[in-house]
């Protein structure tokens, strides 16, 4: 009986760890196509509001990481700093201008968006660009805490994505400053 | 089984591996006992000594183990009555014997050291004599960074995964971890140092033979350690002053349509997110510098031969060479693919 | 003092303890109405509640052995996997995610679930049989190390087979194990079993020392205890000051990955080396913890099949007292690749030179012990003389792995890898499976089989060897360590395609091994209580074992007290047989101080490993965890100490009969004691 818990047990683990520590190396094809900007509930026609789509690196520590890397490497920080913002605007805090859903922050990375956010269409392949969402949200404190990344090896300038708390989102229409 | 046969077994299991290492150790461009170089042949020379003192002392050790067995006896332990207070004589004579065995253990380690010792201070790396040329090594996850240091600014550049160095000149390493520890390996010219995030570790080597070596990181550096490699390519100095002159002019712009197209390509896709051509708008620094990629020999830090095909193969799928490695697959169509191999391979 | 005085010395002490005079068929009957008293006292529970509860020694260290030779079948069938993915260049068997969680998870399970604690559990079982006393010192917290030991070896497999096995080696350095390069839970679930690990041996330790010291039969002074004991007692006191230096590396490991701490972040002031320096600490001693048990081993098999005192006693007893020190002393020739001083490199270069003087010591006094002695040679035997090749090899490579120019070309090359296997599996495995041979029949009272142990050794011996030795050269020609594959043009292939079959014949010699046990187990020859004529106190009780080990403890009248017991030797008579009680004597002289009631079978030390494993398990997860575990643990240990005070009548009332009469005669009673 106890080895029948025990393996029963060790199942729900199974069931519980197996996407977290998932490293996927070959690039599926891209699940993210472009999608519109919600800015409001408001729909014209019949149907409700776009299906939301599940960003298959929310769950994965490795691509969190990685999106951590490339968020440094590929000079995002060069306008929203360590997520404080600056030029472009803060991304650790509730407030999103085009959505902070996986979809809505796809679509800015690769669309771009007014006032200076510049597109990164073909620059950065689909899987790349889903770690970096991933990543942008973790920075809020949106993805589970043993998926989002601890601290970096170099000067830390804030809490790191796993010890901040969840922050709950709301639209703003503020234009970046 | 008899016994003669047991002993004789046991000698031909123990001396045929060790004639087997004396043959097979000679040739191979990634040997640390073919020295190419005044460091790695005095390590070389360290190791033989070492070998040769070690088989000897192993041998005797052996004779002697085999020796003591000699009386051997069926008998079940309660017919021969234990023995607690052997002969006194006998007790002294063994005595003497281990003595001098454990004295002659300490004379050769005492040997050993010294030997040791004087071998290190040669191959030390602060030696203010041996300040020739001055190369920064920087390791990343998983290729290396080559930045050759001067005083003339315009003398400084930077490469990757290929390291040319001047025949009979000693060259400094300042070596650095750009990310984890990595280390430094060359064996034919000398032995490894690390990499280590934060320090600067410093290594001298010289090549005394023109040639080609191979090195390999040494430290496990994560998923692609084992295809972390690089070429030190030694030449004599007119051919390194040639090389030289040529790595620190820019990127031959392209001349044909189809190099032109593979430009737009490079700085239209993700290429030009993470590599660096001096002399165009590329200028990260995430990937290796592809200023002068199409001289090198090797790609994918020396996995790959540079021919077409490798490098078509490398930019479409490098995940399947490496699995693991930061570039990322990339879907061209075929004809982008070509144009984009023309120009990277013109960039001699 | 010279051994003479301290022999004088202890001339008069028997007589505290003598026997006392009556009449033979009154002897016969007290001795059997004892006996019977005894077996009820000392009664294990059976069963599932047995499971948890269960503390003599025996069970436990059984418990681990077999555990731990678990672990080395799961380590050796990961060590398997790599040799198939490494026979030929470019193979795609395994994937390098796959293939470095696999390397990472051998090396750790042979270290620390294989190694150190199957050393240890021979000590706990063995230990006190040797020096003739009941139990352990304290049954309960050895019980407790064995359930935090499993936790942690469950926990790393889980984390393996979830996907979530440590991928950063086994001494998983800093940056690669740290926060930025090893996301994920993987590392972490190295660091906590680490501390799963660390408790367990440290508690082993604290048991066998204690045992060690106090509790020897009366007459066993220091100087006359047995060579495995000491072993076991230096390994111990190693074990106490070695691993509180790895506690601090993967506690402060587990601190920058869990709570963000800069320990080892350079850019905030911490520093990447010093973790090297705190794991190497521990890491080379660890390699002598692993090792000194294993001479411990090899001095009775000697002596045993010798027939005759072992050569220089004093020198090997200070041979290994001698090796634990420098041990401490020579862990920089791990990090010579780093940028250490020339001058601080040459101390370490020294002591690690040093070491192998103490090793050679024993190596001669061994020889010197068999020389010219009529040998009739038994599996036991063999394998130390196994152990005599493969470990010299191991032993001449460590001296040119001490000589820092030569290193720096051949460390972290599978030249290390064919040194670290020479000294670990030549000079620990080869004299633990001499050792199973040689106590398989106290331990069951079966023998194996000779004709299954010489094919077990041979093949053992050739496939090691072959798997082994082309490493050497395959470090030379320039491969490095953790590689999960290699090109073809490099040349490595056939060297390695050999090393994969030598590889399969080690493992077939191991299957040999436990093929030859499951049959003996159930149908091998019966031993007897001393089938190999040998001379320390184990084997002058049954095999197995009765669960009070002694019925009468004995009294020690020499180096080998078996060889060397009189017609008329004393034995300890006055101890209660109706309470779990042992006699505790001094430190140096073994002479009696007191009577000591033993614990008995209790659920406590269960659940407060319980209560470990939740706050370390839990604590991957969260800091929060160790809060819960610390109150978890304290409601535990006070029932531990204060909910169940009167075990031994619990023990009598379990037997359905309460102590009605059973105290000990009065006349039975030494004087003094």
């Amino acid at each position: 009986m106890f080895k029948r818990i025990f393996f029963c047990a060790l199942l729900c683990l199974f069931v519980g760890s197996c996407k977290r520590e998932q490293r996927q190396f070959t690039t599926p094809p891209a699940t993210f196509k472009s999608y519109d900007v919600t800015m409001s509930d408001i729909r014209p026609g019949v149907g409700g509001l776009p299906q939301p789509v599940q960003n298959p690196s929310d769950q994965r520590a490795y691509d969190t990481s990685e999106g951590k890397r490339l968020f440094s490497q590929y000079n995002c920080s060069g306008c929203h700093f360590n997520g404080g913002g600056g030029i472009g605007p803060p991304l650790m805090d509730e407030k999103w201008i085009y959505g902070d859903r996986p979809e809505n922050i796809y679509s800015t990375i690769v669309e771009g968006r007014p006032n200076g956010m510049p597109s990164f269409r073909q620059k950065i392949p689909d899987a790349q660009v889903q770690q970096l969402v991933a990543y942008v949200r973790s920075m809020s404190g949106q993805l589970p805490k043993d998926v989002a990344p601890t601290r970096n090896d170099t000067m830390n300038a804030r809490r790191s994505e796993q010890r901040t708390e969840r922050k709950s989102p709301q639209q703003t229409t503020a234009p970046p400053q | 089984m008899s016994e003669t046969n047991t002993f004789r077994r046991v000698c031909l299991g123990l001396l045929a591996p060790a004639v087997v290492l004396c043959l097979s150790s000679c040739g191979g461009i990634q040997n640390a006992v073919n020295p190419a170089g005044p460091l790695a042949g005095k390590l070389s020379q360290l190791w033989w000594l070492m070998f040769v003192v070690c088989s000897i002392v192993f041998v005797l050790v052996m004779i002697a183990v085999l020796m003591s067995l000699r009386r051997r006896t069926g008998d079940s332990p309660d017919e021969i009555p234990p023995m607690v207070e052997p002969p006194l004589e006998e007790e002294r004579r063994r005595r003497n014997v281990v003595i001098s065995a454990v004295s002659i253990t300490i004379v050769i380690l005492f040997v050993f050291l010294i030997v040791s010792y004087s071998s290190g201070r040669a191959v030390s790396a602060n030696r203010p004599d041996k300040v020739g040329l001055v190369i920064e090594l920087t390791g990343h996850q998983w290729w290396w960074e080559v930045r050759y240091s001067d005083v003339d600014a315009s003398n400084i550049f930077t490469t990757a995964n290929e390291i040319h160095i001047p025949v009979g000149v000693p060259v400094t390493f300042s070596l650095r971890g750009g990310d984890v520890i990595h280390s430094f390996w060359v064996p034919n010219l000398a032995g490894k140092k690390d990499l280590i995030p934060g320090k600067i570790n410093t290594l001298w080597l010289q090549a005394d033979k023109p040639g080609v070596y191979r090195g390999q990181c040494a430290e496990y550096c994560g998923l692609q350690h084992a295809k972390m490699a690089l070429w030190v390519i030694a030449e004599p100095q007119e051919q390194f002053n040639a090389w030289r002159q040529n790595a620190t002019q820019s990127s031959i712009p392209p001349s044909t349509d189809s190099q032109k197209r593979g430009q737009q390509v490079f700085f239209s896709t993700t290429c030009v997110m993470c590599h660096a051509i001096n002399g165009t708008a590329a200028g990260s620094n995430i990937g290796p510098n592809l200023t002068h990629v199409g001289s090198r020999h090797m790609i994918a830090a020396a996995t790959l031969e540079n021919t077409r095909d490798h490098m078509a193969q490398w930019i479409r799928d490098s995940q399947t060479f490496k699995p693991g490695n930061k570039m990322p697959q990339n879907n061209l169509s075929d004809a982008d693919l070509q144009a984009l191999v023309d120009y990277l391979q013109s960039l001699k | 003092m010279s051994s003479e005085e301290i022999e004088k010395r202890d001339e008069p002490r028997p007589k505290k303890v003598s026997r006392v005079e009556m009449e033979e068929e009154d002897l016969a009957a007290v001795m059997e109405r004892e006996r019977g008293e005894l077996e009820r006292t000392w009664a294990r529970p059976r069963g599932l509640r047995g499971w948890f509860t269960d503390t003599d020694h025996k069970t436990v260290a059984m418990r681990y052995i077999i555990t731990a030779f678990i672990f080395f079948i799961l380590g050796g069938i990961e060590a398997a996997l790599m040799r198939i993915q490494l026979s030929r260049p470019e193979n795609h068997f395994l994937n390098p995610d796959r293939y470095n969680q696999i390397f990472t998870v051998h090396g750790t399970t042979m270290m620390f679930l294989f190694a150190v604690p199957i050393m240890t559990a021979m000590g706990i079982y063995l230990v006190p049989l040797m020096v003739g006393a009941r139990d352990v010192a304290f049954p309960r917290l050895n019980l407790y190390g064995y359930f935090v030991y499993l936790i942690g070896g469950v926990l790393l497999y889980a984390g393996f087979f979830l996907n979530t096995g440590p991928d950063a080696g086994w001494f998983a350095y800093v940056p690669l194990s740290g926060p930025a390069y090893s996301p994920g839970k993987r590392v972490d679930i190295w660091a906590q079993m680490i501390t799963f690990t660390e408790i367990s041996a440290l508690v082993g330790a604290i048991v066998v020392i204690g045992t060690a010291f106090k509790m020897r039969a009366p007459g066993m002074s220091l100087h006359r205890l047995p060579l495995f004991v000491w072993a076991q007692v230096v390994t111990s006191f190693m074990i106490i000051f070695a691993m509180p230096a790895v506690m601090l590396a993967s506690s402060f490991l587990a601190s920058d990955r869990l709570i963000d701490t800069h320990f080892f972040n350079p850019a905030e002031g911490g520093d990447a080396i010093l973790y090297q320096h705190l794991f190497w600490f521990f890491g080379h001693p660890e390699v002598y913890i692993i090792f000194i048990p294993a001479l411990g081993f090899i001095s009775p098999i000697v002596v045993t099949f010798a027939r005759r005192k072992i050569f220089g006693y004093v020198a090997m007893v200070l041979s290994l007292t001698t090796t634990a020190f420098l041990g401490f002393g020579l862990w920089v020739h791990h990090m010579f690749a780093t940028p250490i001083p020339q001058m601080g490199q040459s101390f370490f270069t020294a002591a690690s030179m040093m070491i192998s003087i103490p090793s050679g010591v024993q190596i001669f006094c061994w020889i010197a012990t068999l020389w010219g002695s009529k040998l009739n040679i038994k599996t036991p035997l063999l394998f130390v003389l196994g152990f005599f090749a493969i470990f010299i090899i191991g032993g001449l490579t460590g001296v040119m792995l001490a000589s820092v120019p030569l290193d720096l070309q051949i460390h972290d090359t599978f030249f290390v890898v064919a040194h670290l296997h020479y000294v670990l599996i030549g000079g620990a495995v080869f004299p633990l499976f001499g050792a199973f041979y040689y106590w398989f029949p106290k331990w069951t009272g079966r023998l194996l089989s000779e004709w299954a142990g010489r094919l077990n050794f041979w093949l053992m011996f050739i496939g090691f060897n072959l798997v082994f030795f082309p490493m050497h050269q395959l470090g030379l020609n320039g491969m490095p360590r953790r590689v999960y594959t290699y090109l073809p043009e490099t040349g490595w292939g056939t060297l390695n395609l050999i090393a994969s079959i030598g590889a399969f014949i080690l493992a077939s010699g191991v299957l040999v091994f436990i093929i030859n046990a499951f049959w003996a187990y159930r149908a091998g020859v019966v031993a007897g209580d001393n089938p190999w004529g040998a001379d320390s106190l184990e084997w002058s009780t049954s095999s197995p074992p009765p669960n009070y080990n002694f019925h009468n403890l004995p009294v020690v009248q020499g180096r080998y007290p078996i060889w060397q017991a009189t017609a008329d030797a004393p034995v300890v008579r006055g101890l209660s047989t109706t309470k779990r009680e042992t006699l505790v004597t001094s430190v140096l002289d073994a002479q009696p101080e007191l009577r000591f009631d033993i614990p008995g079978p209790s659920i406590w030390p269960a659940l407060v490993a319980v209560a470990t494993g939740v706050s370390f398990v839990i604590g991957i997860f969260t800091p929060w965890a160790f809060l819960a575990g610390a109150i978890l643990a304290g409601i535990t240990l006070t029932g531990w100490f204060f909910a169940d005070p009167n075990y031994e009548n619990k023990v009598a009332r379990e037997t359905g009969k309460r102590s009605q009469g059973v105290s000990p005669q009065p006349e039975l009673q030494p004087k003094q004691v």
